[in-house]
């Protein structure tokens, strides 16, 4: 693997575009940094003096959180900005917001935004990197990497593994990071869902379709649980979360009928006892926390591979005083 | 005062409503076509414009654009759209009425006349809306807004909803002559869609509107057209199904008439791929197979009008997130340049039907003087370089706004001069 | 790396010879084993500290706990050497660090930036009552104050050219040599 495969360039905005050299050497970097967060003392000092705004056009705890870990024990300085609800900033647009940003001299901006194709508008426009933390239904392309770190953290593999994501993928960014990056590394993709939620042509995406979620836990090795957005039922895409959890709820009983041990991830935040049943979730074959571990050290291990991508904006830092 | 007598000298003259195709002269002269002819008896004053090489028409006509006046003057005027037209080679244009304040009253058709009149470029032809306010409700006072000048009604952008509603807008205009013209979209399948449902969509993570959407409320319109005997017109056809619909709809007499777009004639959704915002349009860019039905419709005469629903908007509104850009393109000064490349030059469309597509039948449908160089009717005439060589240039157009996705395209073939009432309102070369 | 020039400084006998004085030299300085841990810097230095490890146990008897430090995340030139390296992993020595006479142990001291960011990581991971440094070449070229207490071979002026320390591990060979430069590792 030489640096020029498996350099990122500037952004991450998804996992499609990404090769699976590429992808392999982001999990692979996530290695040594998983042990950092173990440590007495959580930070190393890597992105000193470097500047990064979380920009959360959408809220977000867990995933605003977990990459304000990762900025941290990387020791960079961390600015978050949050908006809920609305793609403005106080009726500002998306292109002033970033320029706004960039004259006061950032370094990488993390941005959570509800249309899908922010990320890459942002990248396009402003020097600094960027991270997409979530564009609309398009990509998450960190939460796919931390599932296929934990993924292979506990098979020991992908290439060959059957995953199956389950529910809601018409609307799920995380759905599309996974099967961009679960099949250049090898995995066989499945996806099974109320019909209305899975989006037109997603098998010419090379994902199999299961109709019934038993017939995706006899074939699966592993089941990535999506939350059903509550908002869908105002949406009349599914009649009722009773409904939701009789027909396509992960339970024990469901798993119990399955040839093999399943692993079960979810991105959270979990409704517990409508897409996922509590003693599944909690159960032993779940890897739920660990994913939300691994987020972290996939986050800093993203934030470390950008940073060494740009060896112009870097002559800029030293002429800048940087220690 | 009259201008000059004009003769266009030597030019191929061609106008599928005399059956000219041929090496001839163009006398105008009062405002009117005097003549076509070799050897035509000239007034001495007469200004001579050689047209050797190019291809002299009656003036082209787009039915379907948006000046965005009133109200939206930071996009486009009346003014700059009509002069737009002009630069595009065309002699009239038939101006929506989703402005604000939207054209329901014949105080306000006659506003747009009027800034027609006074914008030296195409001639402004101004319609008025279906419903007061576009609201979908009550019917705008139809005949008062003819009496004042409009030459059809429409509530383009919105589209005709409640079916009863466009019922008893087919019966009463049928009344005063004018077609009803409908943007053919069913809002409750294309809810929240920003491009066409389809396999780009799911990849891009966009909403989708399906076909369907579109299918569904050009059947509609089709049928309630048919027992009413009103005249509809359909607007930027972009199914293969709508255009089979409106295919047997003609055949058994139904009295419809519809457009094609340059853009669903030339582009797909993958236009849309990297979340261009200039691709973005309603109704959206299609697959292939849609696309090349709409070709097949529009070489067929299916789709009768080649329009370009010039959507003027301003760069910072197209310069967003893709949910949150408008929708449309301009249109005015490429559609001539692309049609000649991508179909006259390729040899899909003659040029005797090009004419027919984008002068003769949108007169005959929207009833407009022109479509013809027959003695006596307006000396409205657009002449054509079918070698000239050029490059779109988005920051070169007369109309105000920029928003195009062929930016850069490499074009054979544009318009040169334009002519409206016998006076030069357009010369590339001065 | 087989084509460049090499001129030999010490071969395996000679390293062999220097890692069981230095290890005794360890032992001295300390007065004794108890609380002495050996951590050696990526990569190399890691080798050298196990055997190290290996004359200490051989001579006293007694086991030093040995880890390793990866110091990527230290270095202090991180956004010039472009796209990012390789980030290996630290490892500790099960007791830790904490109130130990914690041993550096490293291949060449030329620089000291090496040692200056393993010293920083090094108080990362808790509080040494004592750090020594250990390196198996010494040559000049210090760009921060920082010099080796032990020492297994001080190289005179040798200009631009390179002084490499092979171990079985990753070179074959157990070996001090000096290299011209290529282009490569210039």
């Amino acid at each position: 693997m030489t640096p020029s495969t498996t350099h990122l360039g500037k952004d991450l905005v998804g996992l499609e575009p990404l090769s699976g050299d590429q992808i392999r050497s982001i999990l692979d970097t996530a290695e040594p940094f998983k042990e950092i967060s173990e440590r007495a003392i959580k930070k190393v000092p890597v992105l000193r003096g470097k500047t990064i705004v979380n920009l959360f056009f959408e809220p977000s705890t867990r995933t605003r959180v977990s990459f304000e870990f990762a900025e941290k024990r990387l020791s960079a300085d961390t600015v978050n900005i949050s908006s809920s609800g609305s793609s403005v900033v106080k009726g500002e647009t998306l292109v002033d917001t970033a320029r706004n940003l960039e004259a006061m001299k950032i370094d990488m901006v993390v941005m959570r935004h509800g249309s899908s194709g922010a990320a890459k508008f942002l990248a396009e426009r402003i020097p600094s990197n960027v991270i997409n933390a979530g564009d609309g239904r398009h990509e998450h392309p960190t939460q796919g990497l931390l599932d296929m770190l934990t993924i292979r953290d506990h098979r020991g593999r992908i290439d060959g593994l059957k995953v199956c994501i389950v529910g809601d993928v018409l609307h799920s960014r995380v759905a599309r990071s996974n099967i961009y990056g679960l099949l250049k590394l090898g995995a066989e993709v499945a996806v099974c869902g109320p019909r209305t939620l899975l989006p037109v042509g997603i098998e010419e995406l090379g994902v199999h379709v299961f109709r019934r979620v038993e017939e995706a836990i006899e074939w699966a090795d592993v089941l990535n649980i999506l939350r059903l957005q509550l908002e869908r039922m105002e949406g009349g895409y599914v009649p009722s979360l009773r409904e939701y959890n009789r027909v396509f709820g992960v339970s024990r009983a469901r798993l119990a009928a399955a040839s093999r041990e399943i692993l079960i991830l979810h991105p959270g935040p979990m409704n517990r006892g409508v897409e996922i049943d509590s003693d599944v979730a909690d159960g032993p074959h779940s890897v739920i926390l660990n994913q939300v571990t691994n987020g972290v050290a996939v986050r800093m291990a993203v934030l470390y591979l950008l940073a060494g991508g740009r060896p112009e904006s870097a002559e800029a830092a030293k002429t800048g005083g940087e220690a | 005062m009259s201008p000059k007598a004009m003769v266009l000298r030597g030019g191929r003259v061609v106008d599928p409503t005399q059956g000219l195709d041929g090496v001839l002269d163009v006398l105008l002269a009062d405002g009117q076509v005097a003549g076509v002819g070799k050897g035509l008896e000239v007034p001495e004053d007469a200004v001579v414009m050689e047209c050797a090489g190019m291809v002299v028409t009656p003036g082209l006509i787009d039915p379907h654009v948006h000046l965005r006046e009133p109200g939206q003057e930071h996009k486009e005027t009346i003014l700059t759209g009509a002069r737009a037209a002009a630069a595009g080679g065309f002699t009239a244009v038939v101006a929506m009425p989703n402005t604000d304040p939207v054209i329901d009253s014949p105080a306000l058709v006659g506003f747009v006349l009027a800034a027609g009149r006074r914008a030296g470029g195409a001639r402004v032809y101004p319609t008025g809306a279906i419903s007061l306010g576009l609201k979908g409700g009550r019917l705008a006072p139809v005949g008062e807004m003819v009496e004042a000048g409009a030459v059809a009604i429409t509530d383009d952008g919105h589209p005709v909803m409640d079916s009863g509603l466009m019922r008893m807008a087919l019966e009463y205009a049928r009344g005063f002559d004018i077609p009803v013209a409908d943007h053919p979209e069913d809002l409750g399948l294309a809810k929240g869609g920003q491009m066409n449902e389809g396999l780009v969509s799911t990849r891009l993570g966009l909403r989708g509107k399906p076909n369907a959407s579109e299918d569904g409320h050009i059947v509609r319109d089709l049928l309630v057209a048919e027992f009413t005997h009103g005249h509809i017109h359909l607007q930027h056809v972009s199914t293969a199904f709508g255009v089979e619909m409106i295919r047997q709809a003609k055949a058994r007499g139904v009295n419809v008439t519809a457009e094609a777009s340059p853009h669903h004639l030339i582009l797909t959704d993958e236009a849309v791929e990297g979340y261009r915002t200039e691709a973005k349009m309603n109704p959206p860019l299609r697959t292939a197979v849609d696309r090349d039905a709409v070709v097949a419709g529009m070489l067929d005469g299916t789709l009768d009008i080649i329009a370009t629903d010039h959507a003027p908007h301003h760069y910072d509104e197209k310069e967003a997130a893709f949910d949150d850009a408008p929708n449309g393109i301009v249109g005015l000064e490429t559609s001539v340049g692309l049609i000649l490349t991508h179909f006259v030059r390729t040899g899909k469309l003659d040029l005797p039907t090009m004419v027919d597509r984008m002068s003769c039948q949108p007169a005959r449908a929207f009833r407009l003087p022109g479509g013809t160089l027959e003695p006596g009717s307006p000396a409205d005439v657009t002449v054509l370089d079918p070698e000239r060589a050029w490059t779109v240039d988005r920051n070169a157009f007369v109309s105000m706004s920029s928003n195009t996705p062929f930016h850069g395209w490499e074009l054979k073939g544009r318009a040169v001069r334009t002519i409206v009432g016998g006076e030069v309102v357009f010369d590339l070369d001065r | 790396m087989e084509t460049e020039h090499l001129t030999p400084i010490m071969d395996e006998t000679a390293v062999q010879r220097a890692l069981a004085r230095m290890a005794r030299e360890i032992v001295e300085r300390h007065g004794g084993t108890e609380g002495l841990v050996l951590m050696g810097i990526r990569r190399r230095g890691d080798h050298l500290a196990e055997l190290i490890r290996r004359e200490i146990m051989a001579a006293e008897g007694t086991d030093v706990p040995t880890g390793a430090l990866d110091i990527t995340l230290y270095r202090d030139d991180l956004h010039t050497v472009g796209p990012m390296p390789v980030v290996g992993e630290t490892q500790l020595p099960p007791g830790g660090i904490q109130g130990a006479t914690v041993v550096l142990v490293d291949d060449v001291l030329y620089t000291g930036r090496t040692v200056r960011a393993a010293l920083n990581e090094l108080m990362d991971y808790g509080r040494p009552a004592r750090v020594l440094l250990c390196v198996l070449a010494d040559r000049e070229g210090r760009e921060v104050p920082i010099q080796a207490d032990v020492v297994g071979r001080h190289i005179e002026w040798v200009g631009d050219q390179v002084v490499e320390v092979r171990v079985p591990e990753l070179d074959g060979r157990l070996a001090v040599e000096l290299v011209t430069p290529t282009e490569e590792n210039a």
